[in-house]
């Protein structure tokens, strides 16, 4: 089965569809989203109804840090710009979004692979996987042979072999790669809706369980569309500008 | 447990056929299939080399993705969950370990294997791997002269992890043939292979390895600073182009080689269109002085990543086919400019001119046809004069073939040629009736194919 794994789309409407519709053409059978539906963005109404006919449809979606702050009436810990958005997503929100996004799991696992948004080790907590230490310690704290997170919004792959070390690879857009046995295998999806890598692409990974295999795919999207409207709602405009440049 | 007369996974397996350090190749079959097939299974007990599994994981990420000729076909594997193994086609021809009971080699028969193998590691690098252990046990023959590389163990794929490279501080690898920054740690660079090759070459050529067999990575790392004796100083019999092409695949900085596979094939298939440099003469090791110099102030070996196919992309194989008989000075012009356009940013690129010359077999051996052939390449190097290309970047090709198209056709074939420009026979008539060369070449070539025209008016 071929999973299309859709992490970080932060309330950006055309880089999610754009996302969704690639998936399908290559073959998708099931959509995982792995949290973080809102924030930043301008669309986190219409991505929230986008993702609760998904999830009617069979798709599974899990709950990011951005979408338990929207949720939340408390302050919400973030840095200025993210707490800023959240503000202004709240109001965005009806009562049925709320419900939607309330109900969400923090994991979960299909077939010995643990899907979450952030560091598996302590789900809540939203602790980033953005180097070999952390990912060891989210590999250590589960059985899974393999665990696909979002939250950092960097493509990474990371393994732990046998002789107990920590390989760290940054994969080839397009490129499958095999979540070999005998090794344990820790994903970082890149961002849908904020890509932070240098590339303005949005980015999902398709996972094929069937030759267990991974391979980060990346999407041209109406950029310019989804910063007008991040202006146009008078959220920050740095918001808007980071989606050309990927940063 | 002997695995030997075992059924596993529907695959019968015989007897080994080998026992290597990392693992073990058995003999096998499957109901059915007369295929021959081989089993590598890897060696797991407690107190082997670690290094063997991540070997073999290695090599059971990079089979599957690796198709073509140049390799061995793969057919099945199994994870560390059960007992783990790799199945696939048996090359049964010999390896070119077997011919090394009769160095020194034929000169014709050294270049004719290095092409061969050149061949195979321009397929490989294609495929995105560095193979990063061409020896003569990992070079086969299929019956046809077609070199197969085998065990995929140690090699590099750069749309892959690397698990050898992160997980052991020792480079692994055959030290006779190791390349100099493999020594010391780079595992992306494909011309890591073309120094592995060289050291095949001068060892076909000479009867011996440029670099002794040092048993620790010290003695290996003498080629950062010590030269090889010149193979011409070890058999006066090797011409000057193939001590040229063998101590240039030798050269300490990657830069120097050759910059693809495909072009030291094409050297290896051209001898007589080799640039010779002061390698080709070089009849003894530098002075100890000089070394020594080296040694204490090494070049910085640092060679860019751009993975083993972008390596190809940027030093390709250009052919321009023209025929001067039936194209105006216009014309020519205007394919030049779009040569020129197409070397433009590459300085690894080259440039191979051809002409074909019609002739019939009856016609062969005649005067005036070795005199139209002379002029034909005079007329080749006048075109590519306002060029300015280097010597060696540069060469030229008179075919004489009864028909144009399918000439120019196994040309690209046979040399691995990543372009080929031509013009558009200007007139309609001849065009008519003689069919076009360009179409028939454009609608069959192995690669991409510029046509070029003038813009007509009205």
């Amino acid at each position: 089965m071929r999973l299309a794994v859709l992490a970080d789309v932060h309330g950006n409407l055309e880089a999610f569809r754009a996302c969704l519709d690639h998936a399908r053409a290559r073959g998708a059978e099931r959509i995982i989203l792995l949290g973080d539906l809102v924030g930043y963005g301008a669309d986190p109404d219409a991505v929230v109804d986008t993702a609760m006919a998904e999830v009617a449809g069979g798709a599974v979606a899990l709950l990011g840090n951005h979408d338990e702050a929207a949720i939340g009436t408390a302050g919400t810990g973030m840095n200025d710009l993210a707490a800023l958005a959240i503000v202004w997503t709240r109001r965005r929100l009806s009562d049925a979004h709320r419900r939607f996004l309330t109900d969400l799991p923090l994991t979960h696992e299909q077939d010995g692979r643990l899907f979450v948004h952030a560091d598996a080790s302590a789900p809540g907590r939203w602790h980033y996987v953005q180097n070999a230490e952390a990912a060891r310690r989210s590999i250590a704290a589960t059985a899974a042979q393999a665990t696909i997170c979002g939250h950092v919004h960097r493509p990474a792959l990371y393994s732990l072999g046998e002789n107990d070390k920590m390989n760290a690879f940054a994969p080839v857009s397009g490129a499958a790669v095999p979540l070999a046995r005998g090794r344990r295998w820790l994903a970082v999806m890149g961002a849908v809706g904020q890509p932070r890598d240098g590339n303005p692409a949005a980015c999902y990974g398709m996972l094929d369980t069937a030759r267990c295999d991974i391979a980060w795919q990346r999407v041209p999207y109406d950029i310019d569309a989804a910063a007008s409207k991040i202006r146009a709602a008078g959220l920050p405009a740095g918001l808007a500008d980071r989606l050309f440049l990927g940063r | 447990m002997p695995l030997t007369e075992r059924i596993i996974d529907g695959f019968k397996v015989g007897e080994v056929l080998h026992e290597g350090g990392m693992a073990l190749l058995h003999r096998a079959s499957r109901p059915d299939d007369p295929t021959p097939l081989l089993m590598k299974v890897p060696r797991m007990r407690p107190g082997e080399d670690p290094a063997a599994i991540v070997s073999f994981q290695m090599e059971q990420m990079i089979m599957p993705r690796l198709a073509g000729p140049h390799v061995p076909r793969f057919v099945a594997m199994a994870g560390f969950e059960a007992s783990p193994y790799i199945v696939m086609e048996r090359i049964e021809g010999p390896a070119l370990s077997e011919r090394l009971r009769d160095v020194p080699l034929p000169v014709d028969d050294v270049a004719a294997i290095g092409a061969a193998v050149a061949d195979a590691l321009d397929d490989l690098h294609r495929q995105h791997v560095v193979h990063l252990d061409v020896k003569p046990a990992n070079i086969l023959f299929r019956p046809d002269g077609t070199a197969v590389l085998v065990d995929f163990g140690l090699a590099h794929h750069d749309q892959l992890p690397d698990l050898m490279a992160e997980e052991f501080r020792l480079p692994y690898g055959s030290t006779p043939y190791m390349a100099p920054e493999q020594l010391l740690g780079v595992r992306h660079d494909p011309r890591s292979d073309l120094f592995a090759l060289g050291a095949l070459l001068y060892q076909l050529a000479t009867g011996e390895t440029p670099f002794g067999e040092p048993q620790h990575l010290k003695g290996a790392k003498r080629r950062l600073w010590r030269d090889p004796t010149p193979p011409r100083r070890r058999r006066e019999a090797i011409p000057p182009w193939l001590q040229e092409v063998i101590l240039r695949c030798l050269e300490v900085s990657p830069d120097r080689r050759h910059p693809t596979a495909a072009q030291l094939a094409f050297d290896l298939r051209h001898p007589d269109q080799i640039a010779l440099t002061a390698r080709a003469e070089r009849r003894r090791r530098d002075d100890i002085v000089t070394a020594l110099r080296r040694r204490l102030q090494p070049e910085p070996l640092a060679p860019r990543r751009v993975g083993a196919a972008g390596r190809i992309a940027a030093a390709p194989i250009l052919a321009v086919a023209i025929d001067l008989s039936q194209t105006t000075d216009e014309l020519a012009g205007v394919l030049r400019n779009q040569v020129q356009k197409m070397l433009g940013s590459r300085p690894g690129a080259r440039l191979a001119c051809l002409h074909v010359l019609r002739q019939t077999a009856a016609a062969a051996g005649d005067q005036a046809l070795r005199n139209r052939h002379v002029q034909r390449l005079v007329e080749l190097r006048h075109w590519a004069a306002p060029l300015h290309l280097a010597e060696g970047r540069v060469t030229f090709h008179v075919l004489e073939a009864p028909d144009a198209a399918e000439a120019i056709l196994d040309y690209a074939r046979a040399n691995r040629v990543d372009h080929l420009v031509m013009g558009a026979r200007e007139n309609s008539l001849s065009r008519r009736l003689l069919g076009s060369v360009a179409g028939q070449v454009a609608a069959e070539a192995p690669c991409s194919v510029t046509v070029v025209r003038r813009r007509r008016v009205g």
